[in-house]
């Protein structure tokens, strides 16, 4: 039971995490989830290279004419591709990549339950 | 029997993941944007290098070939890719459009009377947010262009293969 | 000189483990009791590689530029320090360090590991030998460090500057302690497989390898955050990077082995969780190091990119894997398991639910970190698996992981209640009102952070009661789980009240905001050994009338010709003031950026608290539960 509780409290939580993304952000909190082309393992917001400083503005006047974060990072993948995004989709191509581990702590989970089921019976 | 089973899956799993792991290694690590995307070219207003407001939809209009060249004076694979924008000049079938990118107006002046100037039209990208439009990134980058579409991009300097490639489509 | 000594010394090393294995079989039959010339043989090997490194290191320091790996990664106008330290910090200098410590756990192993089996020790010796000729092979063959060229260039192409820093510097050999030192416990696993050895007494005795080989990779990768926050100047220290990722995979598997072989030195329980974690944990770092080295990922510090070395290690990674399997399957016997029979509430379930948390945590991260080569070969499609994947991904999760880290040692093995454990109740609303509190009082209103805060400060009770009540008793177990809960809670009131200006400032302008304003005084230039630098002086003053000088640095390195951004970094017990600046392009202007970063040390020491746990723990003469 006390693993049935865990599960559910934290499946809750996780949903709510996703409600936070509707919440306004800054062009900071945009800058830092996108990839710099040019110093690829850097984020735009810590990057310096000119493609991301003309990015930071680009996101600058998008966000000044109204453009919520999901279109500005739909924008973006339109011109870039999803690369540049360093939060993964969720389409046909990312399902496993969410739920594999997911998937593997239920059924971790289902096997320790199931060890105590057949002890009990 | 369920004991024999679960090695043999268990060594066919590893073996799919070092086929895969395998074929990886061929792959670049570095990213680099598909450039098979035919779209319209993007709606852009600058300054042009005479001063003018320049509105893209007046310079696109033509029925001609158009090759849009992302350039600045400091950049120094442009230096290298000139001359063959510079031969592309002489075809008349095509034009060249420049777009100075982040760049200081002396110096770009100075760049195009030292190594000459082969664009019919020049406009400045002063914070380099309309190249963005573009879905460009860096310097050097060029677009071909033909009915408002881009038909062909080249990511870094144009070379020799890249010039008979656009003399070839245009012809 | 040296690099011709070093070069022979290598070979000589590969050689004598022809003798070994050798030895090592014949000795398997003939006698009870363990040749000593294998015990010789083994040490000759670990001198010989040592030897080799030694000739490495004069190579770099005389500046040996006939020596290819010196020539490609050095300069003479280097420090002797970073002149030393760049010898392994290059790939083929860190493989030789690989071979180092292979030999020399080896070595250790079969000095210390008198009383036990001579069957066990040998086949200890001789799977580890596999690991060390594979690596002496891929050394010699694809990556030597001593390459001869000729004609001999005059100068050195230099060591990339951000290389050249002390945590840089001692990072990798702690590292590889810890890393590499999981082959021993790989090569025991598969020992004790073999000779049916899987007992309370081989727990006994590989506990304490286990112990130290964690320690090191904790402090190991603890040093390479250190590196990047100190040094990389973006002000964070841990960014998910596949290269990141690749160390901190091991380190969960290894902390798992390491709870189950507490429980296994006393309990007949969890053996095979031991044997598969053991021969994870390598398999992890063996994987880790072809992911890193081969050139199949994007990231700021992957080593050489070459496909020709990524294959050798990929199929030397998958060779061990497959020999893991198969004597897994054919050796490993669960016919002599005594029945678990514990209850639900006890401590054996909570370290089950340990290993089922701990074994998330590692799948996210694998997951995360090879997804996109997956992808890109069946679709062509590339991706990125950033920080929020893994954050979303693992936070949710680490708050009934604490809540069972607090509760699970207090109960009692095989089965417990909830009698005198009231205090955890109130202990629970005390976490809970507290973090209520801050996360009200800062206005930031969002639960997860709070019920995350709720967690952490649970443990942190927790831990800090049974201080007071047991005292010595679990003291080990009781630092490294509060560290651990003071880590936790370091990085999120980091990250909740963290700071942040980003402005672009003329010398002699000033940033006003509501709780300071940075006056950018002047710069100064001065000339180091191999670098200009343009130092920065930036007066910050506070609403409470106190100020800080904050000297952040541009340096201009003439080989490689870098530019890099040194950060100054003000530290106290309660916070860091963290400040870089950045040359413009075309403009006269420096883009500084100014971070307000609290807690920041308490993060490096919760980490020192939870190795020291586990050194407590080699250390300690009995064990208690």
């Amino acid at each position: 039971m006390k693993f049935v509780h865990i599960f559910i409290i934290t499946s809750i939580l996780f949903s709510l995490n996703s409600l936070k993304a509707d919440d306004v952000k800054t062009e900071n909190e945009i800058a830092k989830n996108l990839r710099c082309l040019i110093c690829q393992g850097q984020s735009v917001y810590d990057s310096d290279s000119e493609f991301a400083i003309s990015l930071k503005l680009v996101i600058k006047n998008k966000i000044q004419q109204g453009m919520s974060e999901e279109q500005i990072y739909s924008f973006l993948k339109i011109k870039y591709g999803e690369w540049i995004l360093y939060e993964p989709e969720f389409n046909k191509n990312t399902y496993f990549l969410w739920l594999l581990p997911i998937l593997m702590f239920i059924v971790g989970g289902a096997i320790i339950f199931k060890l105590f089921i057949i002890r009990k019976n | 029997m369920k004991s024999k089973v679960f090695p043999l899956v268990l060594i066919l799993f590893f073996f799919i993941i070092f086929v895969i792991f395998f074929k990886g290694l061929k792959n670049s690590n570095i990213y680099t944007p598909k450039t098979n995307l035919e779209i319209k070219v993007p709606s852009f207003e600058l300054k042009s290098f005479e001063n003018n407001n320049i509105i893209s939809e007046t310079i696109f209009k033509d029925d001609e070939y158009y090759l849009m060249n992302i350039w600045a004076s400091w950049c120094i694979p442009c230096r290298e890719e000139h001359e063959f924008l510079m031969e592309l000049k002489k075809n008349q079938k095509i034009k060249l459009i420049g777009f100075n990118y982040k760049d200081n107006f002396k110096n770009a002046k100075s760049f195009l009377k030292d190594l000459g100037n082969p664009y019919d039209i020049i406009v400045i990208d002063e914070d380099g947010t309309s190249s963005i439009d573009w879905g460009a990134y860096g310097v050097p980058e060029s677009f071909l262009i033909y009915q408002n579409n881009i038909i062909k991009r080249f990511i870094g300097p144009i070379n020799n293969d890249d010039l008979l490639g656009i003399q070839k489509i245009i012809k | 000189m040296a690099s011709l000594i070093g070069s022979y010394s290598l070979g000589f090393g590969l050689f004598f483990s022809v003798f070994i294995i050798f030895f090592s079989i014949r000795n398997l039959r003939n006698s009870e009791v363990l040749d000593k010339k294998i015990v010789s043989f083994t040490i000759i090997q670990f001198f010989f590689v040592i030897i080799s490194f030694l000739g490495l290191i004069l190579s770099f320091i005389n500046s040996d530029f006939s020596n290819e790996t010196v020539f490609n990664h050095s300069h003479t106008t280097k420090p002797l320090f970073y002149k030393i330290s760049g010898t392994w910090g290059n790939h083929e200098g860190s493989l030789l360090l690989w071979l180092l410590v292979l030999t020399l756990f080896i070595s250790i192993f079969l000095v210390k590991s008198n009383q036990q089996p001579k069957k066990y020790r040998i086949f200890t010796l001789l799977f580890q030998q596999i690991i060390i000729v594979g690596f002496f092979i891929f050394l010699i063959k694809t990556s030597s460090p001593f390459n001869y060229i000729f004609p001999t260039p005059s100068e050195g192409l230099g060591l990339n500057p951000i290389l050249q820093d002390p945590a840089l510097a001692i990072h990798p050999p702690i590292l590889y302690l810890g890393y590499v030192g999981s082959s021993i416990i790989f090569s025991s696993a598969l020992a004790a497989m073999v000779t049916s050895y899987v007992t309370k007494e081989w727990a006994k005795h590989i506990k304490r390898w286990v112990l130290a080989s964690w320690f090191f990779l904790t402090l190991g990768i603890m040093l390479g955050s250190i590196w990047a926050y100190y040094e990389l100047g973006w002000g964070g220290f841990w960014f998910w990077d596949p290269v990141e990722n690749v160390s901190l995979m091991p380190w969960f598997a290894l902390t798992t082995l390491l709870h189950c072989i507490l429980v296994l030195e006393k309990k007949k329980i969890l053996r095979s969780w031991a044997m598969i974690l053991s021969i994870a944990t390598f398999a992890l770092s063996m994987s880790g190091t072809f992911l890193v080295r081969s050139g199949i990922l994007n990231s700021v510090h992957t080593f050489a990119n070459d496909p020709e070395r990524g294959l050798f290690i990929l199929i030397f990674l998958f060779t061990l894997i497959f020999l893991s399997i198969f004597i897994f399957i054919f050796f490993y016997s669960e016919k002599d398991k005594i029945e678990n029979s514990f209850f639900w509430l006890s401590k054996e379930t909570s370290i089950l639910v340990n290993n089922w948390f701990m074994m998330y945590f590692l799948s996210v991260v694998l997951i995360g970190t090879i997804y996109p080569i997956f992808l890109e070969v069946i679709t062509a499609n590339k991706i990125s698996v950033g920080p929020p994947f893994y954050n979303k991904l693992i936070l949710p999760f680490l708050i009934p992981f604490l809540f069972v880290m607090a509760i699970g040692p207090q109960l009692n093995w095989v089965k417990s209640d909830f009698k005198d454990k009231f205090y955890m109740i109130i202990f629970l609303i005390i976490s809970f009102l507290l973090s209520a509190l801050i996360i009200k009082e800062f206005n930031i209103s969002f639960l997860i952070n709070t019920i995350l805060v709720t967690s952490a400060f649970f443990l942190f009770f927790c831990t800090l009661r049974e201080f007071f009540i047991k005292r010595f008793k679990n003291l080990s177990q009781n630092i490294a789980h509060f560290g651990f809960s003071l880590l936790i809670l370091s990085i999120l009131f980091n990250n909740i009240f963290s700071n942040e200006v980003i402005t672009n400032l003329k010398i002699g302008e000033t940033f006003k905001s509501e709780k300071f304003t940075i006056n950018f005084e002047n710069i100064e230039q001065a000339d180091e050994k191999n670098f200009k630098a343009i130092t920065g002086k930036f007066n910050v003053k506070y609403l409470d009338g106190s100020s800080d000088i904050l000297n952040p640095e541009l340096r201009i390195y003439n080989q490689p010709n870098i530019i890099t951004s040194e950060a100054d970094i003000k530290t106290n017990l309660f916070t860091d003031k963290f400040i870089t600046m950045n040359y413009i392009q075309n403009q006269e202007y420096f883009n500084v950026r100014y971070q307000v970063k609290p807690f920041m040390i308490w993060i490096w020491i919760s980490v020192i608290l939870i190795s020291f746990g586990g050194f407590l723990s080699f250390f300690k003469k009995k064990y208690e539960i």
